[in-house]
């Protein structure tokens, strides 16, 4: 038999997007066809990594949630978060030893960086799709046309990102990169001034989140079956609960169900999880493929997040969410929900718990405290986990007697989700693209499906940066037949 | 026979007594002259040239030259900021100085002279060095990356701390900071309330596991610049 790659020269061409637009940071999509035009295979291409595993190597523990939150612009908190609970296990307090002051600002900057990536996801890239259709006109596939056009939505999106980003400055200093969560604690708690002034506008920012929630459901309600069978697919789901099984974005165990709801593990410790979770290498790729051990390789990829934690949980404990997610629950029958584009609606309902649990926790005395940081006996070995807005989001650390980190693993959300990202487009390539001739708008399908997973390439490479798009259709000897050039501008 | 020393700065008198630097009748009389390896506290240094000044014509060390009567100083010319900046940048560029990530950040001298002087990024390329880090003791560390070779921890060691136990080896851009035992600072006599631990300008010295304490927006330098403890005093 003759190698794969010879293989490959002869029958297959190639068709290559690159880069993927309004994803945070840079891929590119590769769809081989065979000689008759069928798909034979996709991958998501990631071109750029950074090595933040490597480089904190040698660094003071305490400086890991500082530093390796510089991963990504747009989730900072998530690392920041996950980080410190990581060494908060290594100074020895754990997620349980917390002051009660540390944990609900940690919890609040969360939820504020939910609400404000939530929504910058939702508004400023999805929107364009979601209100002109996947297949409009390119000039009209951005927000800036979005604001023309529905300026009231538009300035909503803008305002409830601003609100999550003030959130995060009282929390965590910086609405990017702050430094507020260190191991053991937090260094700062909420001033009576901060608290007033975001609780004057909590009660619109609910409002809003709730009628981003309607805005899907409409959008949804307009063409059901082609939302629904966009790019589907069934697959496990993966994502942390709480004790009781309820939704919780900042601390819980994992737990895991099939494509049925039944579930594969459950309250699995965060310090456990290399026990159930592996993490398989491939040759064409910086990005690291995380599987479930007890289902293999092949089939115990998963899904993560607001889908996948939709999936997971048994209720949101905030009341107007809850609600919400009873009516997403019913659609499906009680069963998980394997509609990628449903990710839209899962993400505005928890923007919405995120609002609830703002306002909750700005009315909590417990914000003025002034126990901030606790110390206890030092540990080697740290593991944090949180639901970032991308998904389950694992960091694990080692340190040395000399409080130097010697080891550092972290899976990232946007990994957790490499195969289903591939899985999405392998669909709307197989719905799509066979037989036609490369356009602009099955281009943008393959983008919409990916976008559904609102992949941070940035972090799950640890690369940044953003390029036009380019769509090259190769014959068999690489030569050049057809090929399309898209500017950052649209053009 | 008074002991008083008039001059002027930019321009403006100035009195000063006898026996000061330049630097000192400067703060006195509430002019910032950028410094870095200066401390009231410390015999001068004289080695990072910052606080260079333009006497009667000649470019002059502030804190090393004694001030006298009827100096001619200039302090803020564009040339002197911009050889300043040139140093700052040497400065940058010679280490390994990541702001965004440093416990320092916000109460560093360097990172506030830069930002003073209005340095965005530096015009020659990084070196990249290879320095190393000595956490070998259990409430101190060191780390090379961030040094400056200003030498106030050897002086403070020596001066008011009263024990020879930091010093450098090495020569040009390869003298680096380095505890006076063969166990690294394991073995030597030192603690966070030393004068040669707090004298540290930039991250190098460091008390471990007090990072991050201060929030952003307290920070020394979060809101006022550097050197404004001297002009606001008068
Ligand atoms: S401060 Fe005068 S030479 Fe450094």
């Amino acid at each position: 038999m003759e190698p794969y790659a010879q293989h490959l020269e002869k029958h297959m061409r190639k068709v290559v997007i690159d880069p993927v637009t309004r994803v945070e940071g840079h891929g590119k999509v590769t769809i081989v066809q065979d000689d008759e035009g069928h798909i034979d295979r996709t991958r998501l291409l990631i071109v750029e990594f950074r090595g933040f595993e490597r480089f904190v190597q040698g660094r003071p523990y305490w400086e890991a949630p500082v530093v390796v939150q510089r991963l990504c612009g747009i989730c900072p908190v998530s690392h920041h978060l996950a980080a410190a609970k990581a060494m908060d296990v290594v100074v020895g307090v754990g997620p349980d030893g917390l002051s009660p002051t540390a944990e609900k600002m940690r919890r609040l900057m969360h939820y504020g960086q939910m609400l404000q990536s939530h929504a910058l996801h939702f508004y400023h890239l999805c929107s364009p799709d979601l209100l002109f259709g996947f297949d409009s006109a390119v000039m009209k596939r951005n927000v800036l046309a979005v604001a023309a056009e529905y300026p009231d939505l538009a300035y909503q999106g803008i305002m409830l990102r601003k609100y999550g980003q003030e959130i995060i400055k009282s929390t965590a200093g910086k609405k990017i990169h702050g430094t507020g969560a260190i191991p053991g604690g937090i260094n700062k708690n909420l001033s009576t001034a901060e608290r007033d002034s975001h609780l004057k506008d909590i009660d619109r920012i609910i409002d809003w989140s709730k009628a981003s929630v309607d805005l899907v459901k409409k959008v949804h309600g307009q063409n059901p079956d082609y939302f629904d069978g966009f790019a589907s697919f069934e697959s496990n789901h993966l994502s942390i609960v709480r004790k009781d099984g309820a939704l919780d974005l900042y601390h819980g165990n994992l737990r895991a169900v099939d494509k049925d709801g039944e579930k594969i593990f459950d309250q699995v410790e965060p310090a456990d999880y290399l026990e159930h979770i592996g993490e398989e290498i491939k040759s064409w790729s910086y990005m690291k493929f995380p599987f479930i051990r007890k289902l293999g390789k092949r089939k115990g990829w998963y899904r993560v997040g607001p889908l996948a934690r939709l999936n997971c949980c048994d209720f949101i404990p905030s009341p107007l969410a809850q609600k919400e997610f009873e009516e997403f629950r019913a659609y499906t029958g009680g069963k998980p929900n394997n509609f990628s584009l449903h990710y839209h609606w899962a993400r505005m309902i928890e923007m919405l718990h995120s609002a609830e649990m703002i306002k909750e926790l700005l009315t909590d005395k417990d914000l003025q405290g002034t126990d901030l940081v606790r110390m206890g006996k030092k540990t080697h070995e740290g593991v944090g986990l949180i639901e970032a807005p991308r998904g389950t989001l694992f960091h694990h650390y080692k340190v040395d007697d000399r409080d130097q980190i010697t080891m550092c693993n972290l899976i990232v959300s946007t990994t957790n989700n490499n195969e289903p990202m591939n899985s999405a487009v392998a669909k709307v390539a197989d719905q799509h693209l066979e037989g036609k001739k490369i356009t602009e708008d099955l281009l943008n399908y393959v983008e919409v499906a990916i976008r559904a997973y609102d992949p941070c390439l940035s972090c799950a490479t640890h690369a940044l940066g953003r390029m036009p798009l380019k769509l090259e259709l190769r014959d068999t000897r690489g030569n050049l037949i057809h090929s399309l050039i898209r500017g950052a501008s649209g053009s | 026979m008074s002991d008083t020393i008039n001059f002027t700065i930019d321009g403006k008198d100035c009195q000063g007594k006898k026996g000061q630097s330049i630097i000192q009748a400067a703060d006195d009389n509430g002019v910032y002259i950028p410094r870095l390896c200066y401390h009231p506290e410390l015999t001068p240094g004289g080695s990072c040239r910052i606080c260079t000044v333009n006497v009667n014509g000649r470019q002059m060390a502030a804190c090393t030259t004694p001030v006298a009567e009827g100096m001619l100083i200039f302090n803020d010319t564009p040339e002197l900021q911009d050889m300043r900046r040139a140093l700052v940048e040497m400065l940058f560029i010679e280490g390994n100085h990541f702001c965004p990530s440093c416990e320092r950040s916000g109460n560093c001298e360097l990172q506030a002279l830069a930002y003073r002087l209005g340095i965005m990024a530096p015009r020659f390329p990084y070196m990249f060095p290879q320095r190393t880090i000595d956490a070998s003791h259990p409430q101190i560390y060191i780390d090379g990356n961030r040094c400056i070779q200003c030498g106030r921890c050897v002086r403070a060691a020596e001066e008011l701390d009263g024990k020879n136990i930091l010093g450098f080896i090495g020569r040009g851009p390869f003298l680096k900071i380095k505890a006076s035992s063969s166990r690294g600072l394991a073995g030597v006599e030192i603690k966070p309330t030393d004068r040669c631990v707090q004298l540290c300008p930039v991250g190098t010295i460091i008390v471990k596991e007090t990072a991050y304490r201060t929030p952003i927006g307290e920070r020394q330098y979060d809101k006022k610049p550097i050197g404004a403890e001297i002009e606001g005093s008068h």
